[in-house]
């Protein structure tokens, strides 16, 4: 490395500060807090209380019981999906697999809403078509979504597809040559399967697992939306209950603690997953992987992909438009009742939806800007190991991971609204927030684009005599475009939909778009949350499509 | 019958005294809307209104006003109150101006207010004149906007004639689990204001069966009358009986049914807030809304009944007198607020 004094050292002194105020000051404050005692000493009494009291014992109960079952329905539905998309000759497996990425631009907690207006157990559209054809009794349901396991089911339709890309990819990668042999040697079609292809998937099926188990843990909205009215808790609404008044931040200090232990543990196992995956490439070149025969399955087999579809797309995209048009959302909207009331009472009426979608455009811009730059100069620092102590900068890069929107919210709270920077109130904390939580996956996305980028390049820069910074300008960057624009729409689309965090941050003056639609939740105005919905999907999609002018890849990752 | 109907702020404004929050002996003259007070609020240009009322009525309101003094724009920021309660504590409490005008279905909020010194008494002419001495603060804090009262209500086509509950003990009728929606003290002023009222009539005992009747548990009084007109739930054991009243004007196959125990009344106090950012555009909107302009428009689009005494009732709707209602009591509430809130919880898990 050059000893010439360049813009470098106060960069990444600038980084590392960044760094400390996104994420160590509000765990710090966190963890302090929640040893604090009501006379200011150190104490355990807050923990004491929690692990005493059924009101917050019962919600981790129900937490873990919906994380371990989200995890393994996830699995069960991924993998066979995953592998008639990636290994068979199954129609139409380019279009299943954009729409099951596709169905990740929706937020959960829209997904929930609209499964309340097909589901809910007498007024939901499944249930009323199901009494008209099969003439069940008004009192009875089909599907009951005010329940575990209606939140299961929708917490799965939202997760699955994480799992799902993870195990298509693996499988595309997987050396085809293998399950060759294998049937050289004479074993049947799915004596291979089981023999060569599932055990070469499964670890990245464990880690699939992980990561549905880490996203049910730490979501907020669906529980919100399905468990309250259904008269339980998770450990997400409760920690936000707590914030509610009269707030006891000590409790959410606690609270959170728990959840912030057991990400840092499951992403542990995740990474040793991962990590034992490298058996599978042995090195040397593969061909392709040979597409298996469904034969006359081939049907079937599609028709099971669209099925899995309509739970996270069709369905729920069905209910929204039917309730952005309807007066009532429980009525199959016809030619004579359809209206545009929501439409002109959320554009004209509501005075909160301009200021909302303001904020939410200015912070997912200013989100995705920062926060791309950001990884783009952290995975170089990291890639070329340009300064000393750039571990440091990588695990802090990626330590927001184990820190789950809510309780980074709970610690932003704490951090912020006292001195030296009282940044509550302003868009300032939320965009602190949303490039941190964000922050890993663009990491992730850019190290790795920096890794195809050859060292080389770079040096000759520096050798013509360019600074570190002018070099990463006029070489790296430009090399890097299509990776850095998939980054900034992955950030923007992230940030739109946040919701865990915002929901902690906000005040009324800094609303965002998927606040607004809880708050319009709580009070029922279920036709202004459709036609909302429907329009953050489709700026959503109108950005991502842009970005793909760009001759970018779009990217969703599991994070 | 206004004696009757407000006893609920007056009984809070005698008890003020006492807790030493009265620091004016009096109500501060009034000011009258003045054109240089209207230039003033038209420089301001904006004004920023907290409200817990359905936003069917408070957004054609805040166009209404609109429209009367056009050049400034009301931002309506509708939550529960025991939301707006928090939300407001915590701006405040950081120093955050943004709330100009706060208008709950929380008495009692307005009392801690005063008490903090948060609240900027002010009184029009026409209020000081038009609004009984129960219908406002002694001191001009605050003073009631409107009153609803939290009802049961049923969908008609899914309650059998012989099956209408007469009142809150029918409803523990097994016949009933599974088919009531309610709202949440927690969030709701509304509720929390009913919750005090029917835990002092009933005891808690009445809450804990309740409990056990798969209550379909939403939060905001403003949400029973959707459920209910929807079909999700046959029968809402509260609410914000002007949306049951709206939507069945609007043909929807919803009734009222006022029990026999008594229903709950809830005054909506409304105050200026001391550090509002546009002074002169919230004086501006108090003032208007309490006119008989405005109580007239909160009348025609809700029937909600009206606290300025030139305006009338809606006609069609039960007169206020006729209605057996419960006590209210702002102050037991602001007592015990955080007990309701722990007890409800303790029974309805959430």
């Amino acid at each position: 490395m050059t000893r010439n004094f360049d813009l470098s050292r106060p960069v990444l002194a600038a980084v590392a500060a960044l760094l400390a105020v996104m994420i160590v000051l509000p765990v710090g404050w966190l963890l302090v807090v929640s040893l604090t005692g009501k006379d200011g000493g150190i104490t355990l009494a807050n923990f004491v209380a929690l692990f005493t009291d059924p009101t917050f014992v019962d919600p981790l109960i129900t937490t873990l019981i919906i994380a371990c079952s989200v995890s393994a329905i996830c699995c069960l539905v991924a993998a066979p999906l995953g592998w008639l998309v990636a290994r068979t000759d199954m129609p139409f497996a380019r279009t299943i697999r954009t729409l099951v990425m596709a169905s990740l631009v929706t937020p959960p907690f829209v997904g929930a809403i609209a499964w309340e207006m097909l589901a809910a157990p007498n007024s939901g559209l499944l249930n009323q078509l199901w009494r008209l054809l099969s003439g069940m009794p008004p009192d009875e349901a089909l599907f009951d979504i005010y329940s575990l396991g209606g939140l299961i089911f929708v917490i799965s339709c939202y997760t699955f597809p994480y799992v799902f890309i993870l195990v298509a990819n693996a499988l595309d990668r997987m050396p085809g040559e293998l399950e060759d042999a294998s049937s050289m040697l004479g074993a049947k079609t799915w004596q291979t399967a089981r023999l060569i292809t599932v055990p070469l998937a499964l670890p990245t099926l464990l880690a699939g697992a992980l990561v549905a188990f880490l996203q049910a843990l730490n979501l907020f909205g669906s529980p919100a939306i399905l468990a309250i009215p259904a008269g339980f808790h998770t450990l997400t609404t409760r920690i936000w209950s707590l914030f509610q008044f009269p707030p006891k931040p000590e409790l959410a200090a606690a609270a959170s603690v728990p959840l912030l232990v057991l990400t840092v543990l499951l992403l542990r196992a995740q990474a040793m997953a991962l990590g034992r995956r490298g058996y599978a490439v042995l090195g040397g070149k593969y061909g392709a992987p040979r597409p298996i025969r469904l034969g006359w399955l081939r049907g079937p087999a599609v028709a099971l992909a669209l099925f899995v579809l309509a739970m996270p797309l069709f369905l729920p995209y069905a209910a929204l438009f039917n309730s952005a048009f309807s007066r009532v959302a429980s009525r199959i909207v016809g030619p004579e009742t359809i209206t545009l009331h929501n439409v002109k009472f959320t554009f004209l009426e509501l005075s909160s939806t301009m200021p909302a979608l303001k904020n939410t455009f200015l912070l997912a811009t200013a989100s995705a800007t920062l926060g791309a730059l950001l990884a783009l100069l952290i995975a170089y620092i990291v890639a070329r190991k340009a300064v000393r102590g750039y571990r440091v900068l990588g695990f802090l890069a990626t330590a927001p991971l184990a820190i789950p929107g809510i309780v980074l919210g709970v610690g932003l709270f704490l951090a912020y609204t006292r001195p030296p920077l009282a940044l509550y109130g302003t868009l300032w904390i939320l965009l602190i927030a949303f490039v941190t939580i964000e922050l890993p996956a663009a990491y992730q996305q850019l190290g790795s684009a920096f890794h195809a980028v050859h060292p080389e390049l770079e040096e000759a820069g520096r050798m013509l005599g360019a600074t570190r910074l002018r070099t990463l300008a006029d070489i790296t960057a430009p090399l890097l475009r299509s990776a850095v624009i998939a980054t900034w729409c992955f950030i923007f689309v992230a940030t739109i939909r946040e919701l865990s965090a915002a929901v902690i941050l906000f005040t009324s003056e800094t609303k965002v778009l998927s606040v607004l639609i809880f708050d319009l939740k709580e009070s029922g105005d279920v036709g202004a949350i459709a036609v909302l919905s429907l329009t953050m999907v489709a700026i959503t999609t109108v950005v991502i499509a842009a970005a793909n002018r760009l001759h970018a890849r779009p990217q969703s990752r599991a994070a | 019958m206004r004696r009757r109907q407000f006893v609920a702020a007056a009984a809070a404004s005698t008890v003020l005294a006492p807790l030493g929050a009265r620091v004016l002996s009096a109500a501060p003259p009034p000011q009258a809307i003045t054109p240089a007070l209207i230039e003033a609020a038209k420089k301001e240009g904006k004004v920023t209104y907290y409200t817990a009322m359905d936003l069917s009525v408070a957004e054609p309101m805040a166009k209404a006003f609109e429209a009367k003094y056009p050049g400034i724009k009301v931002a309506v920021e509708r939550t529960g109150a025991e939301r707006l309660f928090n939300r407001i504590g915590q701006e405040v409490g950081s120093n955050i101006r943004r709330v100009d005008v706060a208008n709950s279905s929380d008495a009692a909020h307005f009392i801690v207010w005063k008490r903090q010194g948060w609240l900027e008494p002010f009184l029009t002419p026409d209020m000081a004149e038009n609004l009984a001495a129960d219908q406002r603060d002694p001191d001009g804090a605050f003073v009631n906007q409107r009153t609803h009262l939290s009802a049961i209500a049923y969908n008609t086509r899914m309650v059998k004639p012989e099956d209408v509950p007469k009142g809150f003990v029918d409803l523990l009728d097994p016949k009933y689990s599974g088919k009531l929606v309610k709202g949440h003290p927690g969030y709701s002023g509304t509720i929390m204001t009913a919750t005090q009222q029917l835990a002092k009539a009933l005891g808690w005992e009445y809450f804990e069966k309740l409990s056990k009747q798969k209550v379909l548990q939403v939060q905001s009084a403003t949400e029973p009358p959707k459920r209910i007109e929807a079909g999700e739930r046959a029968i809402a054991v509260d609410g914000s009986d002007y949306l049951f009243w709206m939507a069945k004007e609007r043909g929807a196959p919803i009734e009222v049914v006022h029990a026999v125990e008594g229903t709950p009344q809830v005054s909506n106090p409304m105050a200026v807030f001391k550090a509002s950012p546009n002074p002169n555009a919230a004086r501006l909107l108090v003032g208007w809304i309490m006119s008989p302009e405005g109580q007239e428009f909160i009348v025609n689009v809700s029937g909600q009944y009206p606290a300025n005494r030139l305006v009338k009732a809606k006609a069609g709707r039960p007169a206020l007198a006729s209605i057996k209602t419960l006590p209210e009591d702002p102050l037991e509430v602001e007592k015990t607020a955080d007990e309701i809130k722990t007890r409800y919880q303790r029974y309805f898990k959430v």
